[in-house]
């Protein structure tokens, strides 16, 4: 039976939640605009009972989709196209954000909490900046309204049922058909990375409407000034967490995907790139806008353009209009018109109260001198406002040619052939460039600078910097001219802050050292991408390919190695072995064999055929049914390297009936460097094996006999009592032919079974996927003492691979941890100000 | 002159050159025959051209040869235009190919061949929710 009452709950829900949005929108608008106290007062404590309650019903879309999910209401299409029954607890959290209005509905949550937190917070501003987060919760709201008026869709419902939303003949027979389960969350995302990347992202985005809101309340409210103190720890906060949440996405990326990389300059990163680049340029003209009233009208510009920037990018990652050009982009809701309202709405507000107030806003005329913070502050905001233009100028191609179709002309611009490059040739000066002025700038924070004094301080930072890059540039050979100057630069940064760092604790000031922290971690970040983006090297070139044509040799060395089961093969200074595939368990340590396993009718549970021990503790014993995880199968691969101990990395490949073969990499961690290795390709596990002719032969026992160009031995011919799948009766005869195979040092036994059932003969064959090999024991001629055998052979079972080195990788993680220290010392620093002030 | 207005040229230079550069790196949609006539003319430019894989009349997908040591893979694809070509890629069959509806290729036009250096696949099922599976309905 359909269960129509959730839905409907829900739905209600949505729509009174919108409506009270509206509502408190208004409110504190009039509240905003009240001339005389008591009514400010009055309006401004409806508008908090009704943002209040919209939260409340909000907190209620959740909870009604969670137990849609949770209870397996595959009725619904959001249960049915995100979950499945098998999926774990806490991943059907992840199938809330996998879907677009799931997300729309996090980011409508966190803007709920954020809002709540303001109201108590800052009673000072509460009127104007609430109307502004309530009539933004109203447009959001409205992506998942999911009604129709006058023809016209409003939003895309969660709670829609599967019937309407698929046209399949069974509704017709059975308008309340149930599925028995879902399509699954898409393997990609069953990751822990995945549970908390996109909360910790859409937190970051929702916290750009804080400063958004304060500029635009004091543009409003004509309080030119004294919108910032109160904005600074929020921007910060977004910036932090923003920040926070694209590392984790790519580290996602690093660990699951496999394009060898952990950033791509897809569309969807570059969304989030932008807005956080233009941020940070932000807080940085927000610290100083005290003294320098050109700060505060950048400040004004800025924080106005990332809230844009972030409506824009939702625009063009939900709207469908990159097409092809993104790799996730979500599916196509239909929502574009309505993006694109309420882009352009906040667009007009912003920039029309912007020019309609620009007279009014204090200015400075005098310019700044070279030797004071702020010039170098607004120089790293223009290095940073020009690194975002390149990218955002890159990443709106297809926008251009759906502009230009508006027009009747058409365009056939396509994105650069080679986006990494196509960004980072520019990106890499820009990253130069702010690790100079982040070294430098610093010293002046802290000092009245002149000429003189500039050079005492920075001599010796700029000394050490020097003689350490050049040891580094003549170890690591680095040829390129932009890598040595970022290099350079980047150490330099790290030696100058530090100093800076060094000189704050001995004055123990440990809160004014965010921003030295912040800029070290920046600046180690910049050194790990140069040395694992720009030093990553592919170890499994394939000599043996042969060039196409000379001016394509470059791109034509073939990068992936193919390796037979137990054939080893000489790859760089690793010997490689394929040992075989191997399953996932459920509670098991390890990768056991997958030849241990016997599949049962249910896809989930699999029979030991032997026990398992892992590091001498016996796991599971022979008959134990254990549960699998069916979609999982990793590829051991040994590597051996002369003297050291060989390890083995476990590549993962997944068969999924949606999406065909997912391949995720294994990596090897050392402290200097990655070695990251992933499928590319595997025997099509969909199409049968093909057989060659059976070839008979006649064998005595311990009779040596070839088999695929192996040797192989019959050891031994032996009753048996008991053979899956078939019931032997009193008069019924099985026996098993012991075949062992030897190859190098391993040795494979095959048991094809010979059987006698009601008086008729019958055979059930061995297979042995790594050789590919299939015996057949097909007669007993006890007169002769001799046993009739068929041998049948196949492709061996390969994998086809490539492996990464990627160095100092981990200078970039640890420069992410860097960066968060120092982000949150900022935001301790701000946000006691900002309480100071009130 | 003031340091402001020599850093405000400074960035219109910039600027501009990122457009102009833009505009210069930004590759093409285009059919396979003016993919020739582009490398025909000398340029070096790497293009995107949007087809189907070539089908016989059963709708099989045709002349997919996995190379001797199965490492690169040569293909038919049919361009928007109609005009069938052979598609070099120098890396593994990409284990999809032969289930897509539509291909891009990009890369660039060298004698009679196009030669690949990224496929982007779009798979029938992939992301699709709008059709019931025969597993989950059983």
């Amino acid at each position: 039976m359909i269960n129509l009452f959730i839905g409907n709950l829900g739905h209600l829900f949505v729509i009174l939640s919108f409506v009270l949005s509206l509502v408190a929108a208004f409110s504190y608008y009039r509240a905003a605009n009240a001339a005389d106290l008591e009514s400010k007062q009055e309006w401004s404590k409806n508008g908090r009972w009704l943002f209040r309650l919209h939260s409340a019903f909000v907190v209620g879309i959740i909870l009604v989709l969670f137990l849609i999910i949770y209870n397996n209401l595959f009725e619904y299409h959001y249960a049915y196209a995100h979950s499945s029954k098998f999926l774990p607890t806490h991943y059907m959290i992840s199938c809330f954000w996998e879907g677009q209005e799931g997300s729309f509905l996090l980011w409508i949550f966190w803007n709920c909490v954020l809002g709540n937190i303001l109201i108590q917070t800052n009673k000072k501003w509460e009127a104007p900046i609430m109307a502004i987060f309530a009539i933004v919760q109203a447009f959001l709201a409205s992506m998942i309204l999911g009604i129709s008026i006058m023809d016209i869709k409003i939003g895309s419902s969660p709670f829609v049922l599967l019937r309407d939303v698929i046209s399949d003949p069974i509704f017709e027979i059975n308008p309340d058909f149930v599925p028995k389960d879902g399509t699954g969350l898409n393997p990609l995302l069953q990751n822990y990375w995945m549970v908390i990347h996109p909360p910790t992202l859409f937190l970051g985005y929702a916290t750009t409407l804080i400063p958004f809101s304060y500029v635009i309340a004091g543009l409003w409210k004509k309080e030119y000034v004294d919108w910032i103190k109160p904005a600074v720890p929020w921007a910060i906060f977004s910036a932090a967490l923003m920040a926070t949440g694209q590392l984790m996405g790519a580290y996602w990326a690093y660990e699951t995907l496999s394009f060898g990389g952990y950033w791509s300059w897809d569309p969807v990163e570059n969304a989030v790139y932008v807005p956080w680049i233009i941020q940070v340029a932000s807080i940085h003209t927000m610290i100083i806008f005290k003294k320098n009233h050109t700060a505060l009208k950048t400040s004004i510009i800025l924080v106005i353009t990332t809230f844009l920037l972030i409506l824009y990018a939702t625009f063009l990652t939900r709207s469908g209009i990159l097409g092809n050009a993104s790799v996730h982009s979500f599916t196509d809701l239909g929502l574009s018109g309505q993006l694109l309202i309420y882009l352009l709405a906040f667009m007009a507000i912003a920039i029309g109260l912007c020019i309609y107030r620009w007279k009014e806003v204090p200015s400075t005329e005098k310019e700044v001198s070279t030797y004071s913070r702020e010039f170098w502050i607004f120089m790293g905001a223009t290095v940073l406002g020009l690194m975002g233009f390149q990218v955002m100028a890159g990443t709106s191609i297809p926008v251009y040619n759906a502009i230009l179709e508006q027009f009747g002309i058409s365009s056939n611009m396509a994105p650069p052939a080679d986006q990494a490059i196509f960004y980072s040739k520019f990106q890499i000066w820009g990253g130069i460039l702010i690790a100079i002025l982040s070294g430098t700038g610093q010293f002046f924070f802290w000092k009245n600078m002149d000429k003189s004094k500039l050079w005492n301080a920075l001599s010796i930072p700029l000394l050490v910097s020097l003689v350490v890059s050049t040891i580094v540039f003549l170890v690591y050979n680095i040829r390129e001219f932009s890598y040595i100057l970022l290099l350079t630069a980047g150490i330099y940064s790290i030696v100058a802050n530090s100093t800076i760092l060094i000189g704050l604790i001995k004055k123990k000031s440990f809160k004014l050292a965010g921003g030295s922290v912040a800029h070290i971690g920046i600046a180690m970040m910049l050194l790990g991408i140069l040395f694992s983006a720009g030093y990553s090297k592919v170890i499994s070139i394939n000599n043996s390919g042969l060039l196409i044509s000379k001016d394509m040799s470059d791109e034509m060395n073939q990068e992936n190695v193919i390796l037979f089961a137990n054939e080893p093969r000489k790859m760089n200074q690793y010997e490689l072995t394929y040992k075989g595939q191997r399953v996932e368990l459920a509670g098991v340590p390890g990768y056991p064999a997958r030849k241990m396993v016997r599949k049962t009718p249910d896809i989930h549970l699999v029979v030991a055929k032997a026990a398992y021990f892992h590091e001498g503790k016996e796991i599971f014993n022979m008959g134990d049914t254990l549960n699998i995880l069916p979609e999982n199968t990793y590829y051991e691969v040994e590597y051996k390297k002369d003297d050291e101990p060989a390890f083995s990395l476990f590549p993962r490949a997944q068969v999924n009936p949606n999406m065909g073969l997912i391949v995720s990499p294994d990596i090897r961690r050392l402290i200097d460097r990655d070695l990251y290795t992933h499928i590319s390709s595997i025997p099509d596990p969909e199409t049968e094996t093909e057989w060659s002719e059976p070839l008979n032969q006649t064998v005595e026992m311990g009779e040596r006999f070839f088999v695929n160009d192996f040797v192989a031995v019959l050891n031994k011919v032996q009753k048996v009592e008991e053979v899956d799948g078939v019931e032997l009766g009193p008069t019924d005869v099985a026996a098993e032919a012991v075949i062992d195979i030897q190859v190098k040092n391993k040795t494979y036994t095959l048991k094809p079974i010979f059987i006698i059932k009601d008086k008729m003969v019958g055979n059930i064959p061995d297979v042995e996927n790594e050789l590919g090999v299939k015996i057949s024991f097909l007669n007993i001629k006890p007169q002769e003492g001799k046993f009739e055998l068929s041998v049948e052979t196949s492709q061996r079972d390969y994998i086809i691979m490539k492996a990464i080195e990627m160095p100092f990788i981990n200078v970039l993680w640890l420069g992410t941890l860097v960066l968060m220290v120092g982000f949150t010392t900022a935001i301790v620093r701000r946000y006691k100000e900002f309480k100071q002030s009130v | 002159m003031k340091k402001s207005h020599i850093i405000g040229i400074v960035v219109i230079a910039v600027a501009v050159f990122v457009i102009i550069s833009t505009a210069g790196d930004a590759s093409t949609y285009v059919n396979f025959d003016e993919a020739k006539a582009l490398s025909d003319s000398g340029s070096n430019n790497k293009v995107h051209v949007v087809g189907q894989m070539k089908k016989d009349a059963n709708g099989e997908i045709v002349g997919v040869e996995p190379g001797e040591d199965k490492l690169t893979v040569t293909f038919l694809m049919v361009d928007n235009k109609n005009k069938t070509n052979k598609v070099f890629y120098n890396k593994p069959m990409p284990p999809d190919l032969k289930k897509s509806e539509q291909v891009v290729v990009i890369g660039k036009y060298k004698d009679d061949i196009f030669y690949a250096n990224e496929i982007l696949l779009k798979c029938p099922s992939k992301y699709e929710e709008d059709k019931l599976q025969i597993s989950a309905v059983n």
